[in-house]
């Protein structure tokens, strides 16, 4: 094996590669060519380092180095200064990576040091087209603990008592899960992975299949021993192609050394697996729609039970994971069921990865113990808010989720307590909302994606998210009454207990969850026709304050429309309401802050 | 055995029984748009949601299986609120046209509102707007007025077998289409009209040329004549007269009819109908009775038998009659006449 003194990691995610990454390793190469360094300095493309915000990201070792938002221009300064002569290029590291002059490693940086990575520990830090990396980082090695020292019934023990549930949204115990596959009865068995991640604004999922699709084959070779499977499918969406490439790639070099096929270590144990693309439909992210999906059928769910543990893919007893929850396997296998229940709550064990959005500063993607509360997440790994605005709400759980409030940033995160506050875990979307979000078009925004997603089977899902929808855009445009506030109540409950699947019974949640929790900004909407964040267009007004106008006439050049009317010079502008797009061009345009909106 | 209460009646059923069976068992009666117990459960409509003590949400009777100890309510305030819910959402996405619609007093949605006091939505909004497809010669899809309940989509790939027809689009602008909404008349439909027959509500209707409501109507239960399998049929019958025909759940059939039976109905009040044997008088046809012209047949064959050979006369019978009436026929004429020329009109 060759050595190097030097490894300059740069991040290869969906992110960093659409801000340029790919330019950057070529002027790396270049530059190492350039100065002789080929032999010395290893560059690798890793998988997401999580903090999406400050890409495109390099990260040298030994030093551990962090450089953000790295140019290509950037490129031979690094190399020349840094790699050459040893000299890190401070100007160009992570603003956190350096406080009161002093140097911190990419590990002592306040957006990692809180972090606890299980299922990213290898995203960002191997290549995750290298099945040697993967081995070098205890790859492989579950699996063959598992085969050689293990019977089924005992792997399906240690994941019961590890206390592991189900990452995807429902939090069912894992174990169980395993356990009903295992006794089911059925010469043929299945087991599959849920990657078709879909809620908006979450790649939790997506990073781990781009940066340890690895994890991904061995966890499901286990679960395939576990359950008494030899065959296993991946459904994952066919938008996330540096995903579906990678694991792709992962699954025939497994196949190429003999870790997937027949007679896996010797030990008579055959699985393989096979990955399954799906066209970008949010509801086959819930089970039987995806099985309906991989059949070749339209994805549909199928009422439950009988579950996909007894009939499954082709009416088979099939174990469905998702991608987060098989990430954890081969660690809680190789570390042992103990180790994993010792992280996190009573209920809820070990740790869960979160795609932080919205109104934050450290956009990106971060794993935490459960038990974290959502302040420790927003403030202290998250940065807080930007431009120093209030925060208001926090979004967990997508479309299924619900809007939590400043008072509850206190909450430990975890299943039930998520669920108390009319929210859920769902598969980890964390968006942050501050004063300038309008809590009625939040919950019309995923009311509108639940709409369009809706398959049309169920009625009160396809006729009554529609409804919903039709009252909220009522409201934001003005013309809602008081009772369309409780008739999205009583409504959104038929649709809680009466859709056929978790799309539709979760459907109502953002709804819900903010009548609770910010009633008054609906009332606002009703009541007196105004939005108080300022953000639903038809109840908008742009006004010149007199006393503020110059008569500069810079607003009326900028107006669209030409709705603004005044002499240069000479009269105060006045905005002719009936005529004006509420596009606020001319906000933006004045320079002396003489037109205010509201 | 499994034991539960339904409505608080207790009953014994087994294992694997879903509760609408159970409850039928006692004659407790739940609604449904989507069931139809030849077809694998799909949960489609909600409508037979029922209230199961220490159950979270209101699970569906048509799919849910009983367990030991199930405490059921069919018509609990808190299903008869649901029910009355999807309803509201089925009608906001339906016409209010009972006053000429066909359908009109055999119409499951009409019968629920009837039953659950709905008399309008409550919503304003969208509504469907689709072309009526009248490409097929014996029935309309009127997407208008379809629920989605998915029965004809079910009935026509799971019994029939062709898979003409199936969804499409997603979410609300779901609709029942042919492939690439190219039309029925495009399709693989064979026109049996099971799809018909099963739809409860007026999105699909034989296109009859009779004016005429359900209440004037009866029904007489009849075995279809077209072919020798037999299936069971009942003739809608308005004064003495065929309007239309819906399949029976006999042995051969089991709900299911072909485009002959479901829609070549009309031949049986046609005026040009034969209702009597007809005899060749002078060079013109002219009405007699069965003595006469089974004596006249007789004596045919008789005389040609004897003048020309059996060999010169052969017969032709009919898919129309039955099995055994075939197979008498063929015997009459191998055994009696002495010939071997018998055909039949299904071998064409």
């Amino acid at each position: 094996m060759e050595l190097f003194r030097s490894h300059v990691l740069v991040c290869g995610g969906t992110g960093c590669t659409s801000s340029g990454c790919q330019k950057i390793i070529a002027k790396l190469d270049e530059q190492l060519e350039k100065h002789q360094l080929e032999k010395e300095v290893k560059v690798i493309k890793t998988g997401c380092f999580g903090l999406c915000e400050a890409g495109p990201i390099i990260v040298t070792y030994p030093e551990g180095a962090f450089y953000s938002r790295v140019e290509e221009k950037d490129v031979e300064r690094i190399t020349e200064e840094h790699l050459l002569k040893g000299r890190i290029v401070t100007d160009l590291l992570y603003k956190d990576a350096v406080i009161d002059g002093e140097i911190k490693s990419v590990d002592e940086v306040e957006f990692y040091k809180r972090q606890q990575r299980v299922a990213l520990r290898n995203c960002g830090v191997i290549n995750p087209e290298s099945l040697e990396e993967y081995i070098a980082f205890d790859g492989y090695k579950a699996l063959g603990k598992v085969l050689t020292e293990m019977k089924p019934e005992d792997v399906i023990d240690v994941i019961k008592r590890s206390g592991l549930r189900g990452r995807g949204g429902g939090g069912f115990p894992s174990g169980l899960k395993w356990d009903f596959t295992a006794k089911a009865e059925g010469d043929q068995k299945y087991v599959a992975c849920n990657a078709d991640e879909g809620d908006p604004g979450a790649f939790m999922d997506r990073s781990v299949l781009e940066g340890d699709p690895h994890v991904i084959v061995e966890a499901m070779a286990i679960a395939g021993y576990a359950v008494g499977a030899d065959m296993g499918y991946v459904y994952i969406r066919a938008e996330y192609p540096i995903a579906v490439d990678r694991l792709d790639i992962a699954i025939k070099e497994a196949r190429k050394a003999g870790l997937l096929g027949k007679n896996i270590f010797g030990t008579g144990f055959n699985f393989d697996m096979e990955i399954r693309l799906g066209a970008g439909a949010f509801v086959c992210g819930e089970e039987t729609a995806l099985i309906n999906s991989i059949e070749g059928k339209r994805g549909m769910p199928r009422p439950r039970p009988p579950f996909p543990a007894v009939k499954g893919i082709w009416n088979k007893p099939t174990l469905l994971n998702n991608v987060e929850t098989y990430a954890n396997v081969p660690q809680i296998i190789l570390n042992g069921a103990d180790w994993f229940a010792g992280i996190g709550t009573e209920k809820s064990k070990g740790t869960k990865v979160f795609a932080l959005g919205g109104k934050i500063n450290n956009t990106g993607l971060v794993e935490i113990p459960m038990g974290t509360t959502l302040k420790e997440v927003i403030y202290d790994i998250g940065g807080g808010i930007p431009n120093g605005k209030a925060f208001k709400a926090v979004q967990t759980g997508g479309p299924s989720g619900g809007c939590i409030p400043a008072d509850h940033l206190d909450t430990p995160i975890d299943y039930d307590n998520l669920i108390a506050l009319g929210s859920m875990m769902g598969s980890g979307g964390m968006i942050v909302m501050d004063e300038d979000n309008c809590m009625v078009d939040i919950a019309r925004f995923f009311l509108d994606f639940t709409v369009e997603e809706s398959c049309g089977k169920c009625t009160p899902c396809r006729e009554g998210t529609k409804r919903m929808l039709e009252i909220l855009d009522r409201i934001t445009e003005g013309k809602g009454e008081l009772s369309d506030l409780d008739k999205l109540e009583s409504l959104s409950k038929t649709i809680k207990t009466a859709s056929l699947c978790g799309l539709g019974q979760t459907a109502p949640n953002p709804v819900l969850s903010t009548l609770h929790y910010f009633r008054h900004e609906y009332e606002a909407h009703v009541n007196d026709k105004k939005c108080p964040a300022g953000v639903c267009q038809e109840l908008l007004q742009y006004v010149v304050i007199p006393e503020l106008c110059k008569k500069c006439g810079i607003c009326a050049k900028k107006c669209p429309v030409s709705c603004i009317d005044g002499v240069k010079g000479k009269e105060v502008y006045i905005i002719r309401q009936e005529d004006c797009v509420k596009c606020g061009a001319c906000l933006e345009a004045c320079p002396f802050k003489a037109i205010k909106k509201g | 055995m499994i034991n539960l209460k339904i409505n608080g009646f207790e009953v014994q059923v087994e294992e694997g029984t879903t509760i609408l069976q159970a409850a039928s068992k006692v004659g407790v009666k739940i609604p449904t748009f989507c069931h139809d117990p030849r077809l694998v459960p799909h949960g489609t409509c909600r409508i037979c949601v029922v209230e199961v003590e220490g159950g979270r949400n209101l699970p569906t009777a048509c799919t849910t299986p009983v367990y030991e100890g199930m405490n059921i309510q069919t018509e609990s305030k808190e299903v008869v609120q649901t029910r009355r819910e999807i309803l509201d959402l089925v009608l906001a996405n339906h016409p209010l046209d009972c006053l000429t619609c066909e359908k009109s007093g055999r119409c499951t949605l009409q019968d629920l509102c009837y039953q659950y006091d709905i008399k309008e939505t409550t919503y304003v909004g969208e509504r469907k707007d689709f072309e009526v497809d009248e490409s097929n010669p014996f029935y309309y899809n009127d997407q208008n007025k379809c629920i989605l309940c998915g029965k004809c989509v079910y009935v026509c790939s799971q019994l029939q077998g062709t898979e003409a027809i199936g969804f499409a689009e997603r979410g609300f602008p779901t609709h029942i289409a042919t492939p690439f909404n190219q039309g029925l008349e495009q399709s693989t439909c064979v026109s049996c009209g099971n799809c018909v027959s099963v739809c409860p509500v007026g999105a699909l209707m034989p296109k009859s040329k009779e004016k005429f409501r359900y209440w004037e109507t009866k029904t007489v239960r009849t075995t279809c004549s077209y072919c020798g399998v037999g299936c069971q049929m009942d003739l809608v019958v308005k004064d003495d007269k065929v309007v239309g025909v819906d399949p029976a759940m006999g042995a051969s059939n089991e709900g299911l009819l072909c485009v002959k039976g479901k829609f070549a109905y009309n031949f049986v009040n046609h005026p040009s109908r034969l209702t009597t044997p007809l005899v060749r008088k002078d060079g013109k046809l002219v009405e007699t009775s069965w003595d006469e012209a089974y004596e006249v047949i007789a004596n045919k064959i008789n005389e040609t038998k004897e003048t020309v050979g059996a060999d010169a006369i052969a017969a032709f019978s009919s898919a129309r009659a039955l099995t055994e009436d075939n197979y008498l026929m063929q015997k009459l004429m191998r055994a009696v006449v002495g010939t071997n020329n018998i055909d039949h009109c299904a071998r064409l």
